[in-house]
């Protein structure tokens, strides 16, 4: 099939960036959205000219890196699906294809399509953990941990950090990405002890890095590759508010 | 391995306070599975994801010290070179992968956790930064590398479907648990799966080994798929493929429990292929998953360079010629979790060592070596990307230092290797300058070092005329076709020293002693 693309070019953080239109031919169905993008950027250094940023890695979905909006969807029109596990086949011949990095306060642009996500690492270091000493852990059996808090907990463990929510919500928040951790630890039993230090560690982080506040819109778990139900949100406040209520603040403050 | 079996128990109970979520059974207690080696269930595993949420456990354990400050995170930063002061480890050299610019951190030790160089193939399983850059800038300064041609292939994986293929994706070992290996029995049998009857199916895993049947070891699984390939009887586009067909299971589980165990797997293969697993068999073929070897280490996980640490699939302790599943990440987390703070604590309370600083002769040196090095990859400006060169060796590595090996095709690839080597100098273009973010600069550096590595490779895998584990000599087989061991004369650690650019590298022999068991060929039957 034969595509038009039309990419963000940026050379670094201060350029201003523009679209710039470039034809591919000859892209096979089978080939995924990134390796369409390689025999893009191997012809462009062929003929001297700056291949295309993008960040990858695992290109299978499960590492994060390598996030875009394609026309206009974070990660692409494919549901629960990264940009590197979208395939071309969910293309047509002769197709116009906008690709741009993601657009969010705290996400700089460092180039191209790349830009920097470690406003999320500092969610996590603000809380997103259990505090456990190596070598000091209890036998993993002493604690049996019912079936279905172990299944939902895993459910919200498979946040990849992608960033995808962020992109995709009109205020910038990264509350799908905070709420997911939250909720992961604490149906654990082994993250009751820190379970209110932590949500107002990592929403304070939040918030000090950029992010936007959640207006519930929902953009977020409709574009997440993991499909992290919007309902962790709801538990993530309910903590909150349990949280501030207990250190005696005004919730919202 | 004693000692990795004695700390194993404890990285379950550190991983599950961590909060890593293991898959639990009705009763709340963790559940546990078997591997592809193992007849027994023993591994505990969290769905399809182990690895991952291994990983997000440790990185939130870190990510906790990173905001202690206790511990300063460079990310985007890349390693390459190694300062040595006095015989000793103290610092590296690194280049900011998003500015540019070229930096020298000096320390008291250094700790190398630069993962696996299976890229060197090109396509495997790995993630595509993977690469061997930091272990061969050691090597280079001095650090033994050991068994560097033990690379294990992984069977199940999804097959290549063209030349664009940048990456192989790996369908979880555990679907082999409850996944029907077969081809059909006539060669060149063009029909679909589901018109093939019954006995014209030739579910060669069951008839060979019977009592393992799906789930023999790796290597076995996937020399046996090249062997029924290599008859013709291929299925697939490519003819490079296998099925493996789940409609048994779901005949006799139901689809949901195969969804409960599988679904995420099932989901990617569908995304990758197109096609639906629950109805058409998978189609799989083996890839290159994992290098055993990389660079030596004594039982306090030191290379030969004092001070110089390396953990997890960088070094080349514990699995010997095959790795079996499950033990990648065992040791990993031994190592940094468990080995290390003791060790490395041990090391440094040896001290004090000599002040030094990045002002010192040999940090300046190392940096000069880094920036030559850049501005001879810059400079060549030539008329073939670097893809287009790391694709052309891994070629030629999965050829003839794969999954089968054999002195003529081991001496050719290490010909044809130095050829393309020599050209790579010449005809390589890398695109911009040194500033800034530059990934074909990245890719390039890495693929220089991956030639050498290859050519080392390639010695190793000629120079031992046995066969064990990962490296299967084709000279060397049993009349049935397996590996065809020599411990009279093979049973040592193969540990390389660099002697310079074009000189021989010189061979140290580690003895392997077993105390207790005694190695002896495998039957799977
Ligand atoms: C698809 C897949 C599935 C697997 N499944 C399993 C499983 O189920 N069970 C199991 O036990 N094992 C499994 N393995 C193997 C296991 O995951 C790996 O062996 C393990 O992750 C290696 O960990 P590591 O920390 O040593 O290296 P890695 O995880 O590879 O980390 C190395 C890090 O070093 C960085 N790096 C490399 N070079 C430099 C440099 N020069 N400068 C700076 N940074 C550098 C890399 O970017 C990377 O982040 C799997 C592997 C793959 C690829
Ligand atoms: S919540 Fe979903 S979209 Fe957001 S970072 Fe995690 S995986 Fe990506
Ligand atoms: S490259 Fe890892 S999720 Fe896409």
């Amino acid at each position: 099939m034969n595509l038009t693309l039309r990419i963000w070019r940026q050379s670094d953080p201060t350029d201003k960036g523009r679209m710039v239109t470039y034809p591919v031919d000859d892209v096979s169905p089978d080939m995924s959205f990134l390796e369409m993008l390689d025999v893009l950027n191997e012809r462009l250094i062929l003929a001297g000219e700056e291949p295309v940023a993008f960040d990858h890695d695992c290109r299978e979905g499960i590492c994060g890196a390598c996030g875009m909006m394609i026309n206009g969807n974070a990660h692409g029109p494919q549901r629960g699906t990264t940009a590197c596990q979208l395939h071309m086949r969910q293309f047509s011949d002769g197709e116009t294809i906008d690709i741009e990095p993601w657009r969010a306060r705290a996400f700089p642009v460092i180039k191209d399509l790349v830009v920097n996500r470690g406003a999320f690492d500092k969610i996590v270091a603000a809380g997103g953990y259990i505090t456990a000493p190596t070598g000091s852990a209890p036998e993993a059996h002493s604690t049996p941990v019912a079936k279905a808090n172990a299944d939902a907990a895993f459910e919200s463990a498979a946040c990849i950090g992608c960033g995808a929510c962020v992109a995709a919500c009109p205020n910038g928040s990264g509350m799908l990405f905070t709420a997911a951790k939250v909720t992961q630890l604490s149906l654990l039993p082994q993250g009751q002890p820190e379970r209110y230090t932590r949500v107002i560690g990592m929403v304070d982080a939040h918030d000090e890095a950029g992010f936007g506040g959640c207006t519930n819109a929902g953009e977020c778990t409709v574009v997440c590759p993991k499909g992290i139900p919007l309902n962790t949100i709801g538990r993530l406040n309910g903590d909150y508010l349990k949280a501030t209520a207990k250190r005696g603040d005004t919730p919202g403050t | 391995m004693h000692r990795l079996a004695q700390v194993s128990v404890e990285i379950i109970d550190q991983c599950v306070a961590q909060g890593v979520p293991f898959a639990r059974e009705y009763g709340g207690l963790l559940d546990t599975r078997s591997f592809g080696g193992a007849q027994v269930q023993r591994t505990f595993y969290a769905r399809g994801q182990t690895g991952q949420q291994l990983l997000l456990g440790a990185y939130q354990a870190l990510e906790r010290q990173i905001g202690l400050g206790n511990v300063e995170m460079n990310s985007r930063h890349e390693m390459l070179e190694l300062v040595i002061v006095d015989g000793k480890a103290r610092g590296i050299v690194v280049r900011d992968l998003v500015t540019g610019e070229i930096s020298t951190e000096m320390a008291d030790a250094v700790v190398l956790a630069s993962g696996g160089y299976g890229n060197v193939f090109y396509l495997s399983t790995n993630a595509k930064g993977c690469n061997v850059t930091a272990t061969w800038r050691a090597h280079r300064k001095g650090a033994y590398f050991a068994n560097p041609c033990y690379t294990q292939i992984h069977p199940t994986c999804i097959p290549v479907s063209g030349d664009h293929q940048s990456k192989l994706t790996l369908m979880s070992e555990s679907l082999r648990n409850d996944g029907r290996v077969w081809v059909p029995k006539a060669e060149g049998d063009d029909r679909s799966p589901k018109d093939i009857p019954e006995d014209e199916r030739d579910y060669y895993l069951e008839r060979i080994y019977p009592s393992f049947g799906n789930l023999v070891p790796r290597d076995i699984a996937s020399r046996a798929a090249k062997a029924v390939c290599d008859q013709g009887r291929g299925v697939g586009p490519t003819k490079l493929g296998v099925y493996l067909d789940f409609a048994d299971a779901i005949n006799r589980l139901g689809r949901q429990a195969i969804e409960a165990k599988y679904g995420n797997l099932f989901e990617m293969y569908e995304r990758i292929t197109g096609e639906d697993p629950y109805e058409v068999p998978m189609r799989i073929y083996p890839a290159v998953h994992y290098t055993m070897g990389g660079l030596w280490v004594d039982y306090d996980l030191q290379s030969t360079i004092p001070g110089l640490f390396v953990i997890g699939e960088a070094n080349f302790s514990d699995h010997g010629a095959n790795r079996l599943g499950a033990s990648a990440l065992m040791q990993g987390l031994a190592d940094g979790y468990f080995v290390l703070p003791s060790t490395l604590a041990n090391y440094l309370a040896s001290g004090p060592l000599e002040k030094v600083d990045a002002s010192h002769p040999e940090a300046v040196a190392a940096r000069a070596d880094v920036e030559d090095r850049i501005g001879r990859l810059l400079a060549v400006n030539g008329d073939r990307t670097v893809d287009s060169f790391h694709r052309e060796l891994g070629q030629i590595m999965w050829e003839h230092c794969g999954m089968e090996r054999s002195e003529a095709g081991l001496r050719k690839a290490i010909d044809e290797i130095r050829a393309l080597r020599d050209q790579f100098w010449q005809r390589v273009r890398v695109s911009g300058d040194g500033e800034g973010l530059n990934q074909s600069l990245e890719k390039a550096g890495r693929v220089a070092d991956f030639f050498e590595l290859a050519e080392l490779m390639c010695i190793d895998a000629l120079h031992r005329e046995e066969s064990c584990g990962g490296h299967f000599r084709a000279e060397h087989q049993t009349p049935d076709g397996e590996a065809q061991r020599d411990d009279e004369r093979f049973a040592y650690v193969a540990a390389w020293e660099y002697t310079g650019t074009g000189e021989p590298s010189v061979l140290h022999k580690e003895d392997l002693k077993f105390e207790y068991v005694h190695p002896s060929q495998r039957s799977y039957k």
